[in-house]
């Protein structure tokens, strides 16, 4: 009863707050409602029983991806006025792309019926005795190594290609060497000159002020 | 009908009961044990400086966190014309909402609370509760850029900026030290985490129990990073650029006052007290006795938990009285060259010496 309750509690919120990524006037606002997704979608995760792909969403998704996507949109200098006029020249793409949505997960459910209700979910967790964070690491390192290790490559290919794509090197800027500083010590840091006593100018460069 | 109600109860009333009353207890002494925490910060900071320290509300100043309190309390919210009044409202709630939630899982203490049927010392033992921690104290960045987007003013929106970028950075090399501590356990929940720190280095040196087998030894470089991401993550000096006065006047906070302030100041506090927990969990043992004496055993658990947590709150106060405030480039620096690379490197090498010598769990 109680997981039934939670069940709905978690998919109306998500779907309220995933339908508010789109209605949101303020694009910052979206970001937050889509936060707010992933957060009921890691709760339907625990409810599934799997409670490492929920922890993982929530580090992942919640905790990395959506900071940077918020930091890029706070960054953005939006006028919302141009964005609703957008609205009506978007509006039959996004219509279409929902639309194919909708009719695969009609076609889904009428072909397959729906398989899995919050009740039945429990029962095909995995068996006794291994947690389903061994039982996701034993499969993805024995059955599907090879799978993982390729999108661990595209990954790789993916940072690589960003560092390329905006790594400038600018003229004309004094870097920080730690290192050099470091092992700078009294004997390069420090220049012991002998001065003739009376015999010495003081350099123009390095006279003191006149008091004003 | 009062069948239904005994059966419900049977069925899900006295645990939901036990641990509404556990969550209340662990808040109450939690924010009780903050309250003196903040005062030992400021006495330590005086007490470097060669000064006093507050020392006027009660004696020798112990009170002074609720006066603060109430001080807080009662003034006038202040919500500037060009905010976005939900968002700015919602995120000091954000901070100290999610600073409490990684309480949930931490555990103070092994077994049963007094010996109670429903006690417990932990409110959810659960089996993910390392990443559990992870995902909640990723979370505390929200709050602050949150606040700094809806402030609509520039000194808070460049202390949100640099807080997202900071924060994120220093992220990752915890989780690698987290991940060097998960090799040597073999699991994710933190009761396993503690209790696999009773055999180790000072067992194969003849001193089973003992403060030797904890993890600060065997993973001493791991140690010093944590500590320094740690300082970092929670925006703690020398790492407090978030809100560094000399050039933000106080970061995302400068729109901030009265409770919404109050709220920001206890949510960095919680998320203080939370990793000083965490490196006792992970590094100093949790609530295992430092010696394996009989009167050494016969105190608490909670009370060496307590005790460590306070110690490595002492570390953090220290750091804060006494390292100068680094340059924002060099805090980038640090994170992204020297202890990302350093925390992978470690990674490989504990999961190969496992590896190779047998040992792994």
């Amino acid at each position: 009863m109680t997981t039934a309750f939670f069940f709905y509690l978690f998919a109306i919120l998500a779907v309220a707050s995933g339908a508010m990524v789109v209605f949101a006037k303020n694009p910052v606002h979206a970001v937050l409602f889509l936060i707010l997704t992933f957060f009921n979608a890691a709760g339907l995760f625990v409810l599934l029983g799997a409670e490492f792909l929920a922890m993982l969403l929530v580090v992942v998704y919640v905790g990395a991806v959506a900071v940077l996507f918020l930091f890029v949109v706070m960054m953005l200098d939006v006028d919302f006025a141009e964005l609703k006029a957008g609205l009506i020249k978007n509006a039959p793409v996004g219509l279409l792309v929902g639309g194919v949505v909708l009719a695969e997960l009609v076609a889904l459910v009428a072909f397959h019926g729906i398989t899995v209700s919050p009740g039945r979910a429990a029962a095909v967790a995995t068996p006794e005795g291994v947690t389903n964070t061994q039982a996701i690491g034993q499969l993805l390192y024995t059955k599907y190594v090879y799978f993982f290790q390729g999108a661990g490559m595209v990954l790789l290919v993916a940072m690589i290609g960003a560092i390329v794509l905006t790594l400038r090197h600018r003229e004309n800027v004094k870097r920080q060497s730690v290192a050099a500083q470091v092992a700078r010590g009294p004997a390069t840091g420090v220049e012991v000159v002998k001065v003739p006593s009376g015999g010495f100018d003081i350099p123009p460069a390095t006279k003191p002020e006149a008091a004003e | 009908m009062l069948e239904a109600i005994t059966t419900f109860m049977n069925a899900y009333g006295w645990n939901l009961l036990a641990t509404i009353f556990f969550s209340l207890l662990m808040l109450v002494g939690l924010l009780l044990i903050i309250a003196y925490l903040l005062l030992m910060d400021r006495k330590v900071w005086a007490a470097v400086q060669m000064r006093r320290g507050p020392n006027v509300v009660g004696p020798f100043g112990l009170f002074q966190s609720f006066a603060d309190l109430l001080k807080f309390v009662f003034k006038e919210p202040v919500i500037p014309a060009g905010a976005d009044k939900t968002v700015f409202l919602l995120a000091p709630l954000a901070t100290s909402v999610f600073a409490l939630a990684s309480w949930a899982v931490i555990p103070v203490n092994e077994g049963s609370f007094f010996g109670l049927a429903e006690g417990r010392w932990v409110i959810s033992d659960m089996n993910v509760g390392v990443l559990y921690l992870l995902a909640i104290s990723s979370l505390g960045v929200y709050g602050i850029i949150m606040g700094g987007w809806a402030s609509n003013s520039k000194y808070p929106f460049m202390g949100a900026l640099r807080s997202a970028a900071q924060m994120v950075s220093y992220e990752v090399s915890i989780g690698f030290v987290i991940i060097c501590v998960l090799l040597l356990v073999g699991s994710l929940n933190l009761t396993d985490i503690v209790n696999a720190q009773k055999t180790g280095v000072g067992t194969s040196l003849g001193l089973p129990n003992s403060l030797l087998d904890w993890y600060w030894l065997a993973l001493f470089p791991m140690f010093v990073i944590f500590f320094v991401s740690a300082l970092a993550e929670t925006n703690r000096p020398p790492f407090d650029l978030v809100e560094a006065e000399s050039e933000l006047v106080a970061g995302f906070m400068v729109e901030y006052g009265s409770t919404p302030y109050l709220l920001y100041m206890l949510g960095e506090y919680v998320a203080i007290t939370t990793m000083c927990a965490m490196t006792t969990i992970f590094f100093l043992g949790g609530w295992l006795p430092p010696l394996d004496v009989w009167w050494l055993n016969w105190v608490p658990g909670i009370i060496w938990f307590l005790f460590k947590v306070v110690f490595v709150f002492f570390l953090f106060a220290m750091a804060k009285a006494m390292v100068p405030r680094y340059r924002y480039d060099q805090l980038m620096r640090l994170g992204w060259k020297v202890f990302l690379p350093l925390s992978l490197l470690a990674v490989v090498a504990t999961a190969s010496w496992l590896h190779f010598t047998g040992g792994a769990p």
